[in-house]
């Protein structure tokens, strides 16, 4: 074996078993906190892994878009509501467990049978294209994916000024959690006043 | 590549001289350029914090360091010595393994990305395809350390200052990452190399502050506030946050935080010098003086020649721009935090756009001068 095999086997076996724990750790445990940061830790190695399979562009794509924007925003979420109280205790937690345990069991023999009967090697020798890939991911954007590609920025469009529309009180009449009148002066003031009353 | 130094290739072949095969070869010359780059980078922080030091005197009509070496050279060796010494403290209440982790998750993106930055046509350590984007990309990895070493920290100033390095990092990425874009659209590569070789045709002329100068002013700014350097060093301001995410760190933990703001300072000014500089590109091009005083370009020692004056080049620029920066921490102050997201969101994000736009137009209507 080469060494640059032998160095390309080394990363892809690291590589998987932080992808696998990683994932794991995600889904069992306890602290939500821990939970997001492995996640990041994950999607890393997703991109480490497309790394080995020489899509740069598409690895340093998953590094900006899921770590650098989808992860952090769910720690930014995490942090701003951070509360040190317990989470209230469910009666049916064990049949819960239970029912997505299965599920996600059914879903892995699924995959795991996808993997099996397809195959994987392709009929003709093509060498790789490298560098050469991010004009090929371009040109594909916009041209036979076009439609796709604008669908997804539409989508993306509407779920912002959706959110703008959520957080911004004045275009509200009410609050929508506690359905009072909104104090339509002061953005940053506080919905509920400050100091109670002393008496 | 015919044209300038291979110094991989020559080391190759001396070790191939002694029998070895090529990829033991490779593999001894693999830590080689990473070593030099990451000493080049410790070197050029002690640099700076002695600049520091020494500006910040000038600024407020002191003398600064003096007693450590001639004119205080040796202090930034002493203050790193002394963080290195110190005890290494953990709150009793902090999460042991994120307030470890957090301050190497910062540093460890802002060294990866020197991997691009080039001292010469070959002297880089890998000239990757996605070049710039990588760049990009891993400066986006920087606000989970903050954010990560703010929440372990269990202490609200610390919260507060991770989560306001956080947003600062994600508002300012984006009219970074657009007006990058322009310079890309003119280069029809992401490549660094291909870059600075877009600019090196007349030399002072062609470079791309002439051609970009709203994007060169817009990429400034929102370098700066990536390296959270004043005005925008919000996330530590010490009379709100006493140092923000900083706060709970001390020793070498701090050192860690401390070396990552500096080098991602340098970073960004040889970057500045890159992208819009003409990088390593002699203000008058080194074959048109060549050519004038009769000298062959391919010699050995006109290309060793060319090459150092290619390394002092990008030093001498990224230090002038070095220089601005501390002039404008010790000279300009705070902005506020709605200040700073609205200069973000609603005047550098639009006009990066329209210079993508104009970028894109003027591309199409002198392909000549803006890259065809």
């Amino acid at each position: 074996m080469s060494i640059a095999i032998t160095t390309q086997f080394i990363c892809f076996t690291v590589l998987s078993l932080v992808v696998i724990t990683g994932a794991l750790g995600v889904v069992l445990l306890e602290s939500i906190v821990y939970s997001a940061f492995l996640l990041g830790g994950v999607f890393m190695s997703v991109a480490g892994l497309y790394l080995l399979l020489n899509a740069s562009f598409v690895a340093a794509a998953q590094v900006l878009v899921y770590v650098g924007a989808v992860n952090v925003l769910i720690i930014f979420a995490i942090m701003l509501v951070n509360k040190k109280e317990d989470l209230k205790p469910i009666n049916d937690i064990k049949s819960r467990r239970i029912i997505s345990t299965s599920i996600c069991l059914t879903l892995l023999s699924l995959l795991i049978r996808v993997d099996l009967t397809n195959v994987w090697s392709l009929s003709s020798p093509q060498t790789s294209i490298g560098e050469e890939s991010t004009i090929r991911i371009g040109e594909h954007l916009f041209s036979d994916y076009l439609l796709p590609f604008e669908v997804a920025s539409v989508l993306l469009l509407m779920a912002m000024i959706g959110a703008i529309v959520l957080a911004r009180r004045d275009v509200m009449s009410k609050d929508i959690s506690t359905g009072l009148p909104v104090d339509q002066e002061l953005i940053e003031k506080s919905s509920e006043p400050l100091l109670t009353n002393k008496n | 590549m015919e044209y300038g130094l291979d110094l991989e290739y020559s080391f190759n072949e001396f070790l191939k001289g002694f029998g070895l095969s090529s990829e033991i070869a490779h593999i001894i010359w693999l830590p080689l350029p990473m070593l030099l780059v990451l000493v080049a980078a410790v070197v050029g922080v002690l640099v700076t914090v002695w600049l520091e030091r020494k500006i910040s005197a000038a600024a407020q009509q002191r003398i600064g360091p003096e007693y450590a070496g001639a004119l205080g050279v040796l202090q930034p060796i002493a203050d790193g010595l002394k963080l290195l010494v110190k005890e290494d403290i953990i709150p009793a209440k902090a999460d042991g393994i994120l307030f470890t982790a957090g301050p190497i998750l910062v540093l460890i993106p802002v060294i990866l990305s020197w991997l691009i930055v080039p001292f010469g046509q070959n002297l880089l350590i890998s000239n990757v395809g996605i070049g710039i984007f990588l760049w990009i990309a891993l400066s986006s990895i920087q606000p989970i350390g903050l954010l990560m070493s703010g929440y372990a920290s269990n202490n609200k100033y610390s919260l507060l200052g991770g989560l306001r390095a956080a947003a600062q990092s994600i508002s300012y990425e984006i009219p970074l990452a657009l007006s990058v874009l322009a310079i890309v659209l003119m280069t029809n590569s992401l490549s660094t190399i291909d870059i600075v070789n877009q600019q090196s045709g007349a030399g002072i002329l062609s470079w791309n502050i002439w051609r970009q100068p709203v994007g060169f002013i817009v990429f400034w700014i929102c370098a700066l506030a990536e390296c959270e350097r004043l005005p925008f060093d919000l996330p530590e301001a010490e009379e709100e946050l006493v140092a923000g995410y900083q706060t709970e760190y001390a020793g070498m933990k701090f050192a860690l935080f401390y070396l990552g703001s500096y080098i991602n300072l340098i970073l960004s000014a040889l970057l500045v010098s890159i992208l819009y500089l003409g990088g390593w590109g002699f203000p008058i091009p080194v074959e048109l003086i060549a050519k004038f005083l009769n000298l062959p370009i391919n010699a050995p020692f006109i290309q060793v020649f060319t090459a150092s004056i290619g390394i002092v080049m990008t030093v001498l620029k990224a230090y002038l721009l070095v220089f601005i920066a501390i002039l404008l921490r010790w000279t300009t102050p705070r902005v506020r935090i709605d200040q700073l997201l609205d200069l973000g969101w609603k005047f550098l994000l639009p006009i990066s756009l329209a210079n993508l736009l104009i970028t894109a137009g003027l591309k199409l209507a002198f392909p000549q001068f803006f890259g065809g």
